[in-house]
């Protein structure tokens, strides 16, 4: 039953993946557009998962944009140097092998950025605050100036020649792979252990949750996340360390905070809002970053919780028949 | 027979303060203990040093013969020892039934993947959760609250949700740091009744630190005295009301 419905629910989902892009590339979509929405969705990734760290588990972390850049170099060089070796020179006239190639690129860049997750969040985890903000500042600075500085990825020229796979089905597969890990583990003890966390960490502790396991386990999910992020990322334009500066963790950051701490779709609103809005804001010309600050400020102000706050948009429920609740019996 | 819970030549210094100096105490299994004394007499600080949130100075506490110092708290927490706090320590923003789900997290078994795959043994086991959740929520009488904010409760029905909370880490050892406190005479009436339940209802063995003569006087079966972090007195109740040392603690020394 549930085995039923959860490859039902699989294949709608490819089904709609497939349909959109199919619609993008048919239908005449302004190719302008389309790369906005690709963008989208990358961003939707990047915030749902770092607001797996710092919106569930309440560790403030400003360093994504480094494990993004992690996952978009570790997944470019290996389609760069390793794909032609594994799958032969010529593996790009055949579609499936391009597209498996895509894939364990995609993993790659997941994992590595997980590796480099792990190595820095087991250290820092034990921080807290402003303490641990800096840290995974520094953290994601160190990560891209020793990027610029590898000749073998392009160094400060950029990395040229890294084939362009991504497109809107590769995205919006990744960005409904992240929403649904996420939920599923917020659904479980696992995920309420990480709320325990951000709620109050000593009485998480005396109730026997193992709160630096779970830490680094959420700064790890985050950081794989963003590898996959920044994989997409690689493979869809010219790669450049300037690309992944502090300002680009901040943005992430703002996604988060805007959509709601904590909460899933207020994520990916907050991630749609904060890309479609500069584009927007174009016909304003020079005024529009004023523009778009401004209408920054006023949301914050209009609503300091984020647009969601905690909360989750779902579908309303239809209530079978159940049995009427007291509530608040006083 | 060993003794549930075994304090023994425990000290605790920070600095140069001695918050606990050369502490025996011995719980034995199904006894209802009290630790009483004036403020700053150190007495938060031991059970801080039972759960492992301090490391001892020197000196040892065992769990059923087993020692525990300078384990880590979680790994307390899984040997059976539950403990509530001065201030509740609710997950303030969460319903009052997910407080009580986490505090089942010592039961959840599953691996990380089973969760993010949603598998069949995973759901099993959230539904284990859930009911032996909602069954805790009853048997206090929070079933009402169940989706109500932890903050939003009035404070009585917070410290009962507190302590409906550590019961569902099925502990043997349940420290309860102040139960009556901030509570009015009904509150607390009612909370000594609890307390005499659940012990009997779950073989608890019970350390509560209390400044409630009535409350302590009045369930505890052996109550140690702290002043300044030493023991100045042990025994019953009635040995404690009579005990010189503990009058002269309390009340000052007479001219």
């Amino acid at each position: 039953m549930t085995a039923l419905r959860r490859v039902l629910g699989l294949l709608g989902a490819v089904a709609i993946v497939a349909g959109i892009d199919w619609a993008a590339k048919h239908l005449g979509l302004n190719p302008y557009i389309y790369g906005v929405l690709v963008l989208c969705a990358i961003n939707v990734i990047l915030a749902l998962s770092l607001n797996l760290v710092n919106g569930i588990t309440g560790q403030f972390s400003i360093g994504h944009a480094g494990f993004m850049a992690v996952g978009a170099y570790a997944s470019a060089a290996y389609t760069v140097y390793a794909v032609p070796l594994l799958f032969g020179a010529g593996y790009a006239v055949n579609p499936w092998l391009t597209a498996a190639a895509f894939l364990l690129a995609i993993l790659v860049g997941g994992l590595s950025s997980a590796v480099a997750g792990f190595l820095v969040g087991l250290p820092s985890m034990r921080l807290r605050g402003d303490y641990l903000a800096i840290v995974t500042l520094g953290f994601g600075e160190i990560i891209r100036v020793a990027i610029l500085n590898i000749d073998a990825v392009g160094g400060a020229r950029g990395f040229a020649g890294v084939p362009q796979r991504t497109n809107l089905a590769w995205v919006l597969g990744g960005a409904w792979l992240t929403f649904a890990v996420i939920r599923n583990l917020m659904k479980s003890f696992h995920g309420r252990a990480l709320l325990a966390i951000r709620e109050d960490e000593i009485a998480a502790e005396a109730l026997g949750v193992p709160t630096t396991r779970y830490k680094v386990t959420a700064f790890v999910i985050g950081a794989f996340f963003a590898g996959v992020a920044g994989a997409l990322f690689s493979h869809l334009l010219y790669l450049h360390t300037n690309s992944f500066t502090f300002m680009k963790s901040i943005e992430v950051v703002i996604m988060v905070v805007l959509g709601g701490m904590g909460s899933l779709t207020g994520s990916i609103l907050g991630a749609i809002l904060l890309t479609a809005l500069p584009e927007v804001l174009r016909f304003a010309s020079s005024l529009r970053l004023i523009l778009y600050s401004l209408l920054l400020i006023v949301l914050m102000i209009a609503r300091p919780q984020g647009i969601l706050g905690r909360r989750e948009l779902s579908w309303p429920k239809r209530r079978a028949a159940s049995p009427t609740r007291p509530t608040l019996a006083s | 027979m060993t003794p549930l819970l075994s304090l023994q030549g425990l000290c605790v210094t920070f600095g140069g303060l001695k918050a606990v100096s050369d502490l025996n105490y011995d719980l034995e299994a199904g006894i209802l203990g009290g630790l009483i004394g004036p403020n700053g007499a150190g007495k938060t600080t031991v059970f801080n040093v039972i759960t492992g949130v301090y490391r001892p100075t020197s000196g040892a506490i065992q769990l059923d013969g087993v020692p525990i110092q300078g384990r880590p708290t979680n790994a307390i927490a899984a040997r059976g020892v539950a403990r509530t706090f001065q201030n509740p320590r609710l997950f303030s923003s969460l319903s009052c039934l997910d407080n009580v789900r986490i505090a089942c997290h010592l039961h959840g078994g599953v691996a990380l993947a089973d969760s993010i795959l949603a598998s069949a043994r995973s759901a099993r086991e959230e539904r284990d959760i859930l009911e032996r959740s909602e069954r805790l929520l009853e048997s206090f009488g929070l079933e009402g609250y169940r989706d109500t904010e932890a903050s939003a409760l009035p404070y009585g029905e917070q410290r009962r949700l507190e302590i409906a909370r550590t019961l569902a880490t099925e502990p043997k050892l349940l420290l309860l740091d102040e139960p009556a406190a901030g509570m009015n005479p009904h509150e607390t009436e009612s909370l000594m009744r609890l307390i005499a339940d659940i012990r009997a209802r779950y073989k608890l063995t019970v350390l509560l630190i209390e400044h409630d003569m009535k409350v302590v006087m009045g369930i505890c079966e052996k109550i140690a005295v702290l002043d300044y972090g030493v023991k100045i007195a042990e025994g019953t109740p009635e040995a404690i009301r009579r005990d010189p040392k503990v009058i002269e603690a309390y009340l000052g020394e007479e001219v």
